[in-house]
């Protein structure tokens, strides 16, 4: 269970991005985060896993409060929350067994893995995930020379070394296109129900979150408008969220 | 209306400027002593000539040369009988001269010809005082060169004040090259200092790199700004330093006393080269486990801690060892080695560089691990103490953390001006420092994180800047007063330079990689190290080898003239030769520079368009 109280971000610019966010998500649920651009989708994301500070509130999980943890007590809890990025995140110039090694990083001892050392499991670990996403040819492939739909896959590999118990999904599908978007979700969906694995995706299209998530959280400037299952978003609800301006497609 | 009102404030103003530029540039022209008029004057262009001529014949390739001196005499003056001197018929089996007329008036001019010489020599064509046709002594120069049948003829002046009633002489020089041309002595010399001068270069880029590299973090805001620590860790971490810098000193120096006795032995030292890495590797693997789900207990923590601080105990050990064993092995190829014997040298002045390391990187290693260690311990009280225990213990640290480093700034003071009194240096500066962490305790509330990076960032910053701004050529002098004329104290002041120039670019380059990757490798959980091998070092190498190749290329320009001031390197035999007015030589220099610094151009462009 994951449980955030009266989440506020303000940056230092005075931009508000994130206003008193209360909502819970349950363990193995698959949570989407809808909004407009500059919602405040990533930033709540952001603040899960303490990458952005939150300027107030609380982040409970399993008991513990995210938002007090030391440092160290940080690494060990961001080691079970894996992030999968819009723009993937890959480190270029690195290849792909090095990238989702990268995933590990949190449980190697820090020594060995300085000078590129991992334990031979985490090795096979590494060879089994990317065998799962369908890479495992690209290995030795530098990530740059992947295609787009390639390179999120490196990223969800490297999520999936982290054993993780929550997964993080910042727009995975936003740089794809349609055909790919789907066959990256249906990674996440595959994560997310056999795994049991508990996934926040920030998603821009509708038509995807009433295909794959089980509850939705819809921001609008930094403020939570909408909570509920995919089916309750009418009209009225559309506009909220999106404007009054904006057009239902589809 | 508002527009025609300021109008004539802007002229006035406009005038104003005009006047301050022309006034600058007057200044300027004054300063400058720019003087036309010495362009166009006969004897500095004579003199350019001359010495452009010079240059454009570069001492390199030299023969043997046979030299043939012909004397021919002349009366100057004529006989004031009016009757012309009688005078011998030249040998002419042998080279002759023939001086038309044979008596001049003094300052007057003559014909010189030869016939018989080596067609195609040259050489110089004097007049010889006295009457003696040994006589070293000469005057005028003219310049004799024999056409096909081995003829010249010169006109030539004769000095003026150099009157006789005896017979003098004039002297014609014909030098011939026999054989095959050799280099010459100079030649070898640029040779010599020119390989000196591409090694100053490369040993000071090298080094300046390896430095450069971890100072250049320091200096990138994006890596820095994240770093935040608790009064308490900062204050432990600042004590940390000079107290581990200080006991790594201890420490190395004890262990370089108990590896003191073996340091000949040859069969100790190749056994601890060798052994000590397999203990090493043996020890570590199990001290460093490679992953632990669950912290250890804390008695197996320190056992590992002990058995770490063992190996660092054992690898220095094994480093004075080994800088022994290169020593000896040097010494020994370089006496059996012949031409080879460099690497033997090589190896020697390894093993003395290596000693003089070890205790620099040991005790740069023990300030790091003890101000890490006390900065945790101080983290972990921030973390864990109530908030008033917390205060009290901040105030404490603080105010001894700032009289530390206070009474440090005093030493350095001290040291440089040698006041002796302690009052000054000791008394007051840590009661200053202690002051202002009581006061930073005070402010800070004790709990809060502070932003250290920034602060270690703009100091970073300072210090390179105002490195920045002081010359190579500057640092060469002050090197070269303290460790004596040659090319170390080039290397010195060309490493510290490039270290700091090359921190500051490497640093930009790290403050424009892409943040993705680096706060996707921070999610998983990484710390700080981690993050920098793993997203960081992956991202600005490219850069980092375009920048190196190119101080290198800097280096080399640099190192060529260097030398001016001491340091080592080509240019202390150029400008010597320049001063001797040994311009042929000096020609050899630059032309030797130009190659190698056209080459290194090309190398380098090649280089970084493949690899970059
Ligand atoms: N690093 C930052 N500094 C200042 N403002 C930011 C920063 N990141 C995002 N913002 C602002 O915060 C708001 C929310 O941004 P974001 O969380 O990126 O929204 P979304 O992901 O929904 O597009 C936007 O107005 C954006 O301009
Ligand atoms: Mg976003």
């Amino acid at each position: 269970m994951l449980q955030i109280n009266h989440l506020s971000k303000t940056y230092e610019g005075g931009v508000q991005a994130l206003t008193d966010v209360t909502f819970e998500v349950p363990r193995g649920q698959f949570l989407a985060v809808i909004g407009l651009s500059g919602s405040g989708k990533s930033t709540l994301l952001r603040c899960i896993n303490r990458l952005i500070e939150p300027t107030s509130g609380q982040i409970l999980w399993k008991g513990e409060d995210i938002t007090a943890a030391s440092p160290e007590e940080m690494r060990r809890i961001r080691r079970r929350i894996g992030m999968v990025f819009q723009h993937f995140n890959l480190v270029h110039r690195s290849r792909v067994i090095t990238n989702v090694l990268a995933g590990r990083l949190g449980y190697v001892n820090p020594a060995w893995s300085l000078v590129n050392r991992f334990p031979r499991a985490d090795m096979e670990k590494a060879m089994i995930q990317m065998e799962r996403v369908g890479i495992a040819d690209k290995a030795n492939q530098r990530a740059d020379a992947l295609s787009g739909g390639q390179q999120q896959r490196v990223g969800i590999a490297r999520a999936l070394m982290q054993d993780p118990e929550i997964i993080l999904a910042d727009e995975p599908v936003a740089s794809l296109d349609p055909v790919l978007a789907h066959s990256i979700m249906k990674h996440l969906e595959d994560i997310n129900k056999n795994d049991g694995v508990t996934v926040l995706c920030s998603l821009h299209f509708l038509d995807l979150v009433h295909r794959y998530a089980d509850r939705v959280v819809a921001l609008n400037e930094g403020r939570v408008v909408f909570e509920g299952l995919p089916q309750e978003i009418d009209d009225a609800k559309f506009k909220d969220i999106y404007g009054r301006e904006a057009e239902r497609v589809g | 209306m508002e527009k025609e009102k300021s109008s004539p404030w802007k002229s006035i103003l406009r005038g104003l400027a005009f006047g301050l530029v022309v006034i600058t540039f007057a200044y300027g022209f004054e300063v400058t002593n720019i003087n036309l008029g010495e362009l166009q004057s006969q004897r500095r262009r004579e003199s350019l000539t001359r010495v452009l001529r010079t240059l454009a014949r570069p001492d390199i390739l030299e023969y043997e040369q046979v030299t043939v001196v012909v004397n021919a005499p002349v009366y100057m003056p004529c006989p004031a009988d009016g009757s012309v001197p009688d005078i011998l018929e030249p040998d002419r089996s042998q080279p002759y001269l023939i001086v038309t007329p044979a008596c001049v008036e003094s300052g007057g001019a003559v014909l010189v010809e030869g016939f018989g010489f080596t067609p195609f020599v040259s050489g110089p064509l004097r007049f010889v005082p006295g009457s003696d046709p040994t006589n070293v002594v000469t005057l005028g120069r003219e310049n004799l060169e024999t056409d096909a049948s081995g003829h010249f003829s010169v006109e030539m002046t004769l000095p003026a004040n150099r009157d006789s009633d005896d017979v003098q002489f004039i002297r014609a020089t014909a030098r011939e090259n026999v054989g095959s041309p050799y280099f010459s002595r100079s030649a070898h010399e640029t040779w010599d200092k020119i390989v000196e001068t591409v090694f100053m270069a490369l040993l000071a880029t090298a080094g300046g790199t390896i430095l450069a590299f971890p100072i250049s973090f320091m200096a990138a805001r994006n890596l820095m700004k994240p770093v935040k620590s608790p009064l308490a860790s900062i204050a432990l971490s600042a004590i940390g330093w000079p107290l581990g810098i200080w006991f790594g000193l201890q420490l190395v120096q004890w262990l370089a006393g108990v590896s003191a006795p073996y340091i000949n032995n040859l069969p100790v030292l190749v056994a601890s080269v060798v052994g000590v890495p397999l203990v090493m590797v043996v020890a570590l693997r199990w001290a460093l486990p490679q992953v632990e789900l669950q912290p250890a207990a804390a008695g197996l923590r320190f056992a590992r801690l002990l058995v770490v601080f063992a190996v660092v105990l054992l690898l220095i050990f094994g480093l004075f060892e080994l800088a022994g064993l290169m020593s000896i092995l040097g010494a020994r190829i370089a006496a059996g080695l012949g031409s080879w014997g460099f690497l033997g040298t090589l190896l020697f002045q390894g093993g003395d560089i290596l000693r003089l390391i070890i205790p620099l990187l040991g005790s740069l290693a023990a300030g790091g691990a003890v101000a890490s260690f006390l900065g945790r311990i101080g983290q972990r009280m921030a973390e864990n103490l109530s908030t008033a225990v917390a205060r009290a213990i901040n105030l404490l640290l603080a105010a001894m953390a700032g009289a530390t480093l206070f009474v440090l700034g005093g030493a350095l003071l001290e040291w440089f001006y040698q006041w002796g009194r302690p009052e000054l240096t000791v008394y007051w500066p840590a009661a200053i420092g202690g002051g202002l962490g009581l006061l930073a305790a005070t402010l800070a509330s004790p709990k809060a994180v502070l932003p250290i990076g920034m602060v270690i960032y703009y100091v970073t910053r300072t210090i390179l800047n105002a490195l920045r701004s002081v010359e190579a050529l500057v640092m060469a002098i002050v090197f070269v007063i303290s460790v004596g004329i040659g090319p170390f104290a080039g290397v010195l002041a060309l490493g510290l330079h490039t270290i700091v120039s090359l921190g500051k670019l490497y640093s930009e380059q790290v403050e424009s990689i892409m943040a993705g990757p680096l706060e996707a490798v921070q999610a998983t959980g990484a710390n700080r190290l981690q993050t920098i091998v793993y997203a960081v070092i992956p991202q600005i190498i490219p850069p980092f080898i375009s920048y190196t190749m190119y101080r290198w290329d800097i280096n080399v320009r640099m190192s060529t003239i260097i030398g001016f001031v001491g340091g080592g390197g080509i240019g202390f035999l150029l400008l010597q030769n320049i001063n001797l007015l040994n311009y042929r030589a000096a020609a050899t220099q630059m032309f030797a520079i130009a190659v190698v610094v056209a080459m290194m151009d090309y190398v380098s462009s090649v280089l970084r368009e493949r690899y970059v």
